[in-house]
C-alpha cells in the first residue's frame, strides 16, 4: 500500500504541474463569435460536466470498493452474483441521460445543417494546398464573379524551411506561423454567408472554430454550409482533413468586415478583376527575379528550392520537359498533368507569373536553355481556340 | 509420455499445436508493437517543438500511416488471436483448436504480409503516406507506386483474420467438453466468439474496398474517381463499415479478459454473467450500424446524421452495463492487487474515458468542432492502448504462470504497471487539449499556441516507449531465462475455470486429450 500511495502522490504532482505549465496556452473549445457556435459550445459543456459527474460516481465507487474492500479489510468475500433491480435501474438511467443530450443536439443539428436564405454565396474549392474563393452573386454574369487563391503567407513559409537558405526567425517569435495567408477570405458581419465547399483534387475540410462550420471539400460534390458572424475581426481555421504532404499548411484566414468596409474591399476586387492581366514585356533579368519568387511561392514545396524533386516529384533540372519545347513546358504548368500531382496552374497564377517561372526553370539550378516565355506568350497559349 | 513434436525451427514452422501458434502469435504482434511504436517515437519527437526538425512532411505521413496499420493489423489484432489460441482450447475442455493446419497458415501468413507492407518503405516514392484509413482520391489517383503493395498486404492480413476468425467460431461449437453449455463458457470465449463474428462479416468489406482500389489504379475502373462517375465519399462508407466492428473487434477481447481477472482477485463470480453476454452482443450488433459516425462532416442529409447520432449514443448503454457490472463485482469482494488486477482495473478506468470522450463525439454538432482534431486521437489511444493493450498486458501477466509453470517478477511487473500508466495518461490527455484548442490531425509542424500540450504528449511517449522494454526483459526472464517461483496449478488464490482447476501449470502440450467433466 505505501508503495500505491507514493506512486499516487507522485501522479497528483505531476497532474498539478501539467496543469499550471499550460494555464497560458488555450485547452478548451473556442467559444466562437456565431449563435450557433456559442450554443455548440455550450452543447459541449454540458455533455463534458455530464461525463465528468457519471466519471466521479462511478470511480467513486470503484475507488471506494477498492479501499474499504480489499482482503486486509474485508476477509470474506460476499456470495452476490446478479441483482435484476439493480441492472434495470443501471440500464434505464443512462437511457434517459442520453436522451436529456440527445434532444438538444437534434434541434441545434436541424439549425446547423438549414442553409436557406442566405445573404450571399462563396464558392470554397480545396485545392492541393491551398484554398480558391470565388464569389457567387447570383446574377449569371462570369465576369462580374469575383474569385482568388489564398496560400500560407511568406513568414511562414520561410519559418518552415529549415535549410538555412531562407532560414528567418523560427515559429517561436512568430504568433501566427502556420496561420496566416497572403490573400484571406473577407465576409460582412451580420450576413448569412453560404459556403458551396468542393475540391478540385483530393478530399480536404474547411474548418473555421470560431464559427463552428467544419466541412469536408470533396472532388465532385458540393457541400453546403453556412455562417453568420456577430463580430468583425480576424478568424483562423486550417485544413482538417489529410490532404497530401502539406496537409499542415493550408490555413484559412477569414477577414469579417463591417458592410461599408466589405463594400468597399468587393468593389476595388471586381474593378481589379475588370483592368485585365498585366503584359507587359519583361527582360530576362525581370523574368529570373520574378521568377524565382513566385517559383519559391508555389513550385518549391514540392520540386524543392533548388529544383531537385523530391520523391514522386519529379526533379527539374534537366528533364525532358525542360530540354523540350518551351509550349509543352507552359502547357504542362497551365493545364498540369492529369492523373498525377501536378496541378493545372493555369486559373490561379497570372500570366506574368507564369512567364517568369517557366523562364526560371528553364535558365536556374544549372539549366540553361536560353529562351524565355512572356505574359502575351501565356495569354496567346490560354486563350488558343476560344474565339472559334 | 511424448509430445512427438519436431525440434528446432521445423517445430515452429510446421505446428498444429493451438499453444505454440499462440506463442508466436503473441511474439508477432509484439515485436509489431516495437516497430509501430518506434514510428510513434519518430512522430512524436517531430512535435515535441513546432518547426520542421527531424523529418520531412512526406516521410512523416509515412509514419502516420504504417503506425496506424502495424498497431491495428500487426500489435492488436494478432495479439488477441494469439491469446485465443493459447486459451479458447483449455478453457472449452477440447484437446486443440478445430482447425489445425488453418490455424498455421493463418499465422504464417502474417510475416508475409507484413513484409510486403514494411518494404514499401525501401521503395521509390516512400511508402503510403495517405493515412490507415486510406480514403480515396489520395490513396488512389495521387498514391505512391508502393500503394498496389499496402493493397496485397492488406488482402493477406484480411486472409490470416477470416481464417483465424473461422476457426474460433468451429471450434466454440464444436469441441466443447460434455456439460460445456454456451451460457456457462467463460466470457472470454463469449466475446472472442462475437468477435470472430465480426471479423468474417466485415473483412471481406475491407478486402472488397481494396480491390475497387486496385482496380480504379491499374485497371481503368472509376469506383471512387468523380470525374469517372464514381464517389469518393462511397469509400469512405465501405471503410468504416469495416471500420466501425473493427474497433470493437479489437476491445472485446479485452472485455472478456477484465470479466475474468476482476473475479479472480476480488475472490467473488462474475457480477451478471448473463448481462455481460447480452450487452457484448448488443454492442457487436449496434456497431454495424454506425459506421457513418466517422464521416459527419461529409455532407450527409441532415436525417442520416440524426440516425447515425441517435444509434451511436445508444452504444453507451450497453458499454454502461458492463462497466457497472465490473464495479458490482469488485463491490464488497476481497480484493488483492496483483499486477494483472492493476492493469485490469486502469483498463476500466481509463477505457472508460475514452468511452465519454466517444459519448462526446456522438453528438453531431459538437462533432463538428472536434472531427479530425487531437481530440479524436486522444478518444481512439484511450479506448487502444489503455484499452485494448492494457487488456493484453493484465492478460500475459494473469496466465503467463499457467502458460509457463513459472511466476513472474511481481516486483518488476508492479513497476512497469506503474510507470505504465503514468506515462500513458502523460502521453494522450494532454491530447484532448490541443485537440479542443484547435491542433488537427495528421500535421507534422503547427503553432505555437500548441507547443505546451505536445511536449508534455512527447515526453509522454518516449516514456511510455522505453517502458514497453521493461515488459520485454519481464517477458524473457520468465520465458526464457525460466527465472521465478514455480506457479501452482491453481497459480492465483480465487481463479476459477478448467484451465486454473483441472490442468497441470505449466499445462501439458497436449491437454484435455479425454474431455473433463463440467457440471
Amino acid at each position: 500500500m505505501s508503495l500505491f500511495r507514493k506512486v499516487a502522490l507522485a501522479v497528483a504532482a505531476l497532474a498539478v504541474l501539467v496543469l499550471t505549465g499550460c494555464s497560458e496556452q488555450a485547452y478548451n473549445m473556442r467559444e466562437g463569435v456565431t449563435e450557433i457556435s456559442k450554443e455548440v459550445y455550450e452543447l459541449h459543456m454540458i455533455a463534458i460536466w455530464v461525463c465528468v459527474v457519471i466519471g466521479v460516481l462511478t470511480f467513486g465507487a470503484m475507488f471506494y470498493s477498492m479501499f474499504a474492500h480489499r482482503k486486509s479489510k474485508n476477509p470474506i468475500p460476499a456470495k452476490f452474483s446478479h441483482s435484476t433491480t439493480v441492472e434495470i435501474i443501471w440500464t434505464v438511467i443512462p437511457f434517459i441521460i442520453l436522451i436529456a443530450l440527445a434532444v438538444p443536439a437534434v434541434s441545434l443539428l436541424i439549425k446547423m445543417e438549414d442553409s436557406s436564405d442566405s445573404d450571399m454565396t462563396v464558392m470554397v474549392k480545396g485545392w492541393q494546398w491551398k484554398w480558391e474563393y470565388k464569389y457567387i452573386d447570383g446574377d449569371n454574369d462570369p465576369s462580374n464573379d469575383v474569385s482568388f487563391f489564398s496560400n500560407l503567407d511568406e513568414q511562414s513559409l520561410k519559418t518552415r524551411d529549415n535549410s538555412g537558405k531562407n532560414f528567418s526567425g523560427t515559429p517561436i517569435d512568430y504568433e501566427n506561423y502556420l496561420l496566416e495567408v497572403d490573400n484571406p477570405l473577407v465576409i460582412p458581419v451580420g450576413q448569412k454567408v453560404r459556403f458551396l465547399v468542393t475540391a478540385e483534387d483530393v478530399i480536404h475540410s474547411f474548418w473555421v472554430p470560431d464559427f463552428s462550420v467544419k466541412k469536408d471539400a470533396i472532388p465532385g460534390f458540393v457541400n453546403e454550409v453556412w455562417t453568420k458572424v456577430d463580430e468583425p475581426g480576424i478568424y483562423r481555421g486550417v485544413c482538417a482533413e489529410l490532404c497530401g504532404k502539406d496537409h499542415g499548411f493550408m490555413p484559412i484566414v477569414v477577414h469579417v468586415l463591417e458592410q461599408a468596409e466589405y463594400d468597399a474591399w468587393m468593389a476595388s476586387k471586381v474593378e481589379e478583376a475588370k483592368s485585365g492581366p498585366d503584359l507587359n514585356e519583361r527582360t530576362m533579368a525581370q523574368l529570373m527575379t520574378e521568377g524565382e519568387a513566385a517559383y519559391n511561392k508555389y513550385c518549391a514545396a514540392c520540386h524543392m528550392p533548388n529544383g531537385q524533386g523530391n520523391g514522386p516529384f519529379p526533379s527539374l533540372v534537366g528533364s525532358p520537359i525542360i530540354e523540350g519545347d518551351i509550349k509543352k513546358h507552359i502547357d504542362v504548368v497551365v493545364n498540369g498533368v492529369s492523373g498525377t500531382a501536378m496541378q493545372p496552374f493555369g486559373q490561379q497564377l497570372t500570366e506574368a507569373e507564369i512567364a517568369a517561372i517557366v523562364t526560371y526553370e528553364r535558365n536556374a539550378w544549372g539549366n540553361d536553355k536560353g529562351d524565355k516565355a512572356q505574359p502575351q506568350d501565356i495569354y496567346d497559349f490560354k486563350n488558343a481556340g476560344k474565339e472559334e | 509420455m511424448g509430445d512427438h513434436k519436431p525440434t528446432g525451427i521445423s517445430r515452429w514452422l510446421f505446428t498444429t499445436n493451438h499453444k505454440d501458434i499462440g506463442t508466436m502469435y503473441l511474439v508477432f504482434s509484439f515485436i509489431m508493437f516495437l516497430i509501430g511504436g518506434a514510428m510513434a517515437m519518430v512522430i512524436r519527437a517531430e512535435l515535441f517543438q513546432p518547426g520542421l526538425q527531424f523529418v520531412e512532411p512526406n516521410f512523416f505521413n509515412q509514419m502516420t500511416t504504417l503506425h496506424g496499420l502495424i498497431m491495428v493489423f500487426g500489435a492488436v489484432m494478432p495479439a488477441t488471436v494469439g491469446l485465443a489460441n493459447w486459451l479458447i482450447p483449455m478453457m472449452i475442455g477440447a484437446p486443440d483448436m478445430a482447425l489445425p493446419r488453418m490455424n498455421n497458415w493463418s499465422f504464417w501468413i502474417l510475416p508475409a504480409a507484413f513484409i510486403l507492407l514494411l518494404s514499401s518503405l525501401f521503395m521509390e516514392g516512400g511508402a503510403p503516406n495517405f493515412g490507415w484509413t486510406f480514403y480515396a482520391p489520395l490513396s488512389t489517383t495521387y498514391g505512391p507506386p508502393s500503394t498496389d503493395f499496402f493493397i496485397f498486404g492488406v488482402h493477406l492480413m484480411g486472409i490470416s483474420s477470416i481464417m483465424g476468425a473461422i476457426n474460433v467460431i468451429v471450434t466454440v461449437f464444436n469441441m466443447r467438453a460434455p456439460g460445456m453449455t454456451l451460457m456457462k463458457m467463460p466470457l472470454f470465449v463469449w466475446t472472442w466468439l462475437i468477435t470472430a463474428f465480426l471479423l468474417v462479416m466485415v473483412m471481406p468489406v475491407l478486402a472488397g474496398a481494396v480491390t475497387m482500389m486496385l482496380t480504379d489504379r491499374h485497371f481503368g475502373t472509376s469506383f471512387f474517381d468523380a470525374a469517372g462517375g464514381g464517389d469518393p465519399v462511397m469509400f469512405q462508407h465501405i471503410f468504416w463499415f469495416f471500420g466501425h466492428p473493427e474497433v470493437y473487434i479489437m476491445i472485446l477481447p479485452a472485455f472478456g479478459i477484465a470479466s475474468a481477472i476482476i473475479p479472480t482477485f476480488a475472490r467473488k463470480k462474475l457480477f451478471g454473467y448473463s448481462s455481460m453476454v447480452y450487452a457484448t452482443a448488443s454492442i457487436a450488433f449496434l456497431s454495424f450500424i454506425v459506421w457513418a459516425h466517422h464521416m459527419f462532416t461529409v455532407g450527409m442529409p441532415v436525417k442520416g446524421e440524426l440516425f447515425f447520432m441517435i444509434a451511436t449514443m445508444l452504444i453507451a448503454v450497453p458499454t454502461g452495463v458492463k462497466v457497472f457490472n465490473w464495479v458490482a463485482t469488485m463491490w464488497q469482494g476481497s480484493i488483492t492487487y496483483e499486477t494483472p488486477m492493476l492493469y485490469a482495473i486502469a483498463f476500466v478506468i481509463l477505457f472508460t474515458i475514452g468511452g465519454f470522450s466517444g459519448v462526446m463525439l456522438a453528438l453531431t454538432p459538437v462533432d463538428w468542432q472536434y472531427h479530425d482534431t487531437y481530440f479524436v486521437v486522444a478518444h481512439f489511444h484511450y479506448v487502444l492502448f489503455p484499452g485494448a493493450i492494457f487488456g493484453t498486458m493484465a492478460a500475459v501477466y494473469y496466465w503467463m504462470p499457467k502458460w509457463t509453470g513459472r511466476m513472474y517478477d511481481e516486483k518488476l511487473a508492479k513497476v512497469h504497471f506503474w510507470l505504465s500508466i503514468v506515462f500513458v495518461n502523460l502521453t494522450f490527455f494532454p491530447m484532448h487539449f490541443s485537440g479542443l484548442a484547435g491542433m488537427q490531425r495528421r500535421v507534422p509542424d503547427y503553432n505555437i499556441m500548441f507547443s505546451d500540450f505536445n511536449m508534455w504528449s512527447s515526453i509522454g511517449a518516449f516514456g511510455l516507449g522505453l517502458t514497453q522494454f521493461l515488459f520485454l526483459w519481464i517477458l524473457v526472464k520468465t520465458c526464457m531465462l525460466k527465472k521465478g517461483e514455480k506457479a501452482t496449478d491453481q497459480v492465483w488464490e480465487g481463479a476459477e475455470g478448467l484451465e486454473f482447476n483441472q490442468l497441470p501449470s505449466p499445462a501439458p502440450y497436449h491437454s484435455f486429450s479425454t474431455p473433463p467433466k463440467v457440471d
